[in-house]
């Protein structure tokens, strides 16, 4: 059961196969014997509890989508009454008193939520060894790293310990570590998905959104968690497109572009081949390739690399040991409380950052730093927008190389950086981006990121549904899945 | 700009930060690494570009001035690391 999509697992439920709590627990123990370390928390009680009242409400007649299907959510997500860390040790006792919208939203379309996954500390790193909780493990070979920042949630959906998981995209954090996994994962619009609740890491940047390993799945999740939420002041109030009934259209004549500059020789040879069988078994349904120019994207990483630890320096400078979170031992004043809570509570990747934006945002700095990236940021905005008058979506890879080893890039935050070369610029731009498995290196999984244009969720859910309807990629399993 | 072990302690206390003595250093040059890839941007002559500041261009939302949150004052103390009396507790700031 637990190698089920959504759809299987409804008509189960509906069939009176198992109940959800059955799944659940079967679940749970299936999470309690991994040694991925893909979770922080697991709640079984409350997750039981729920998964009961969705039963309950099963037997009285509802059947909606979601009702009953387990699933976890980052712990990035604030959850009332169960630890919310953040990957910190500064949040390590933090117990939120209110929920995310998301996970209000899930709850109240009948999901069950199993726990809390894993990742880099406040969403910095493209690895998951920045938790304060130890590393993930990629299920497909566990000296490899899954990718990050939600590392835990795009492991644990690959490993089959939870059909569906949330994460936060902010550089890259859904699609790298869902191509990493070999599985699927859509950032939506900046705005399309509530932030309130998700813990601030670069505000401009920040969009929750859903592994699972179909398109499909990521649909049905994906349909109850967009929306305007009026709590988050940068949610867009704009209808939700139906997810779901466009995934069967056919791709005939869809126009989708190839980016010169994403396709270059320094593309390693067997992405580059797994990406043109892709294409040529897009071109079989019908799509229409082009190449396109993105002139500005070689920018992107060191425009981001300002953008983001300058909002980072900002955003947690609201953790100050005084209101909640981690505070040091006996402060002999307020600056040694300051200094140390931060300084003790925050790990290095964090604290680099901090130091990064600081100067950054600092004065006589601003223009040549944090100005100039947000002016080189409406250039790569503008390389999108002349590029979407000319096609629809815009496909490339995910990330330069599959999975990395544990510890390979640790000493060394350029090279790490340099990794989210082909999923920073969405983000900078705010458009939505989906990764599909689309092959395979050695045998670790290799993804395709497809970029469409803003509120087009539906557009490459669409492209990514019908390109796993041909191809099987995204039905591959690591060994250790029996 | 290279930064050194300087500017690494006048950043950390902008930001009230305390930073490890024996990892000054390698902030410093992880700092300079980070930087030097900032400045790849000065290849591009931006000075007829505006800056964006939000990736689809809104502007801030305006509601009523009404009121919408309720006094959850001690739910909210119950996770601070001290309150005596409703107030956050610090160490002593005025003699």
């Amino acid at each position: 059961m637990h190698k089920q999509t959504i759809a299987g697992i409804r008509q189960s439920l509906t069939s009176g196969e198992y109940t959800s709590a059955e799944l659940c627990q079967y679940l749970l123990d299936r999470i309690n014997t991994s040694q991925i370390n893909a979770f922080i928390d697991v709640n079984p009680e409350q997750a039981l509890q729920a998964a009961a009242e969705a039963d309950r409400i099963r037997a009285s007649g509802s059947d909606s989508p979601l009702l009953g299907i387990p699933m976890a959510h980052k712990d990035i997500f604030c959850t009332n009454g169960i630890r919310t860390s953040c990957g910190s040790r500064m949040l390590e006792n933090f117990i939120p008193p209110y929920d995310a919208t998301v996970v209000e939203k899930l709850a109240a379309a009948g999901m069950v939520c199993l726990g809390k996954t894993n990742m880099d500390e406040f969403a910095m790193g493209s690895s998951n060894e920045n938790s304060f909780f130890g590393p993930v493990s990629n299920p497909w070979d566990t000296t490899r790293v899954p990718g990050g920042s939600s590392g835990g949630s795009a492991a644990a959906v690959a490993a089959r310990l939870v059909p569906v998981t949330t994460g936060t995209d902010t550089g890259g954090s859904i699609r790298q570590p869902a191509a990493f996994c070999g599985i699927t994962g859509i950032k939506p619009t900046y705005g399309r998905v509530s932030r309130y609740g998700m813990i601030a890491f670069a505000s401009s940047l920040d969009q929750g959104g859903v592994f699972a390993t179909t398109a499909e799945d990521c649909a049905l999740v994906l349909q109850e968690m967009a929306g305007f939420d009026e709590r988050d002041s940068t949610s867009i109030d704009r209808e939700v497109d139906n997810y779901c009934e466009g995934l069967n259209q056919s791709l005939k004549g869809l126009k989708v572009g190839l980016p010169r500059q994403y396709f270059s020789s320094d593309l390693a040879a067997p992405i580059a081949e797994s990406l043109q069988q892709a294409i040529a078994e897009l071109e079989t349904l019908g799509a229409e390739f082009k190449e396109i120019e993105l002139k500005n994207q070689h920018l992107s990483v060191p425009a981001y690399y300002v953008v983001a630890p300058a909002e980072c320096s900002s955003n947690l400078s609201r953790f100050d040991g005084v209101r909640y979170g981690y505070r040091c031992e006996n402060p002999v004043d307020l600056e040694d409380l300051y200094k140390r809570s931060r300084g003790e509570g925050f790990g290095r990747e964090v604290k680099r950052r901090i130091l990064i934006g600081t100067y950054a945002l600092s004065a006589g700095y601003y223009d040549a730093y944090y100005l100039k990236a947000q002016k080189i940021r409406n250039l790569i905005s503008q390389d999108f927008s002349n590029a979407f008058s000319e096609v629809d979506v815009i496909l490339g890879p995910t990330t330069p190389t599959p999975a990395f080893s544990l510890g390979e890039k640790s000493d060394d935050p350029v090279a790490m950086y340099l990794n989210d070369i082909f999923t920073i610029p969405a983000n900078l731009a705010g458009l939505p981006g989906i990764s599909v498995p689309c092959g395979q290196v050695d045998n670790l999984p290799i993804g395709m990121q497809l970029v469409g244009n803003y509120f087009k969720e539906a557009q490459l859910l669409n492209m990514a549904h019908q390109f796993q309807q041909a191809t099987d990629w995204h039905t591959k399993m690591p060994e250790s899945v029996v | 700009m290279a930064v050194d072990a300087k500017v690494v302690a006048e950043v950390a206390h902008l930001a009230r930060l305390q930073i490890d003595e024996k990892l000054v250093e390698e902030y410093a040059s992880e700092m300079t690494k980070v930087l030097a890839l900032a400045e790849t941007m000065d290849d591009i002559d931006t000075s007829n570009v505006e800056p964006m500041a939000h990736p689809t261009h809104a502007v801030q939302r305006l509601r009523d001035d009404q009121v919408t949150e309720s006094n959850r004052r001690e739910q909210f103390q119950a996770i601070a690391p001290a309150v005596e009396g409703g107030h956050y507790l610090v160490p002593q700031v005025i003699e």
